[in-house]
């Protein structure tokens, strides 16, 4: 069965797709994360939608389940790099992405995690503090 | 004076006829050169309102119709099932209703999407809805 790969940074998951997301593939991925989020321990869920040309209250609401979800798990969840035209089409259909925060693309977002996060990895705020001088 | 350019045909039986189906829409979409963001107007639209068909009606048919009206062109999509229908039309048609598990802001959200709506129900026959997207709109 058609899977959408989850990697492991840290302390935190990163998930891109890449492809427009059949219903089957959305709530696989919703399982997949929670479980992955119980496994690693992981602090952090960050979601690469760059590539999604809609979002749908369908997955509007796949999305905001993973962010309760991960948020029950102890995990926070941001969602980075929504296209222009799908963040108009969502505020005029009425969904509020309730649940999740969201960033303009991946490096906010890690920004925005390693935040909420607070205390984070050590080999990551290492790697942090050297980019920074 | 609305002209029709083209018509084409969809059978929405399964989830899985989504993404397919949403990807005809935007096909004809780009064809009549109609800007990204009504593009994804559109597609956001058809793609609530072919949940909903699947959703209680297990299904139906979609009218893909390219239209032409003056010197603007647009696209039409006609969804027909014949599910168990609405009731309460103007209900159903309030933000926040659902009877389904879904967030209640299909039809609703969904008219605010498109230039034209228009919804027909017979309980016990089923629902027609039609939406127009003009490409300039």
């Amino acid at each position: 069965m058609d899977r959408i790969p989850i990697l492991r940074m840290g302390n935190l998951l990163l998930v891109t797709i890449q492809i427009d997301l059949y219903d089957r593939l959305a709530t696989n991925l919703e399982t997949d994360l929670v479980q992955m989020v119980n496994k690693t321990e992981a602090k952090g869920v960050l979601i690469d939608i760059s590539a999604l040309s809609i979002v749908d209250s369908f997955m509007g609401r796949i999305l905001g389940n993973i962010g309760s979800m991960s948020k029950i798990m102890d995990a926070e969840t941001v969602v980075v790099g929504m296209q222009p035209a799908v963040a108009i089409t969502l505020i005029e259909l009425g969904l509020e992405l309730k649940g999740v925060y969201t960033a303009l693309n991946v490096e906010r977002g890690m920004e925005l995690l390693k935040e909420k996060i607070g205390n984070y990895d050590e080999d990551l705020s290492d790697e942090d503090e050297d980019s920074t001088e | 004076m609305k002209i029709v350019l083209s018509k084409d045909r969809m059978t929405i039986e399964r989830e899985q006829d989504v993404v397919p189906f949403r990807n005809r829409v935007k096909e004809y979409a780009v064809k009549i050169g109609m800007s990204l963001v009504n593009q994804t107007k559109l597609i956001t639209a058809a793609s609530e309102l072919v949940r909903n068909m699947l959703k209680y009606a297990n299904g139906g048919v979609v009218l893909i119709e390219v239209l032409s009206q003056g010197r603007d062109s647009g696209i039409r999509l006609v969804f027909t099932d014949k599910g168990p229908g609405i009731k309460d039309i103007p209900e159903a048609m309030k933000d926040g209703f659902s009877t389904g598990k879904s967030l209640g802001i299909g039809l609703p959200g969904t008219r605010r999407l498109v230039n034209e709506f228009d919804i027909k129900s017979t309980v016990g026959e089923g629902t027609t809805v039609s939406i127009i997207k003009w490409k300039n709109g």
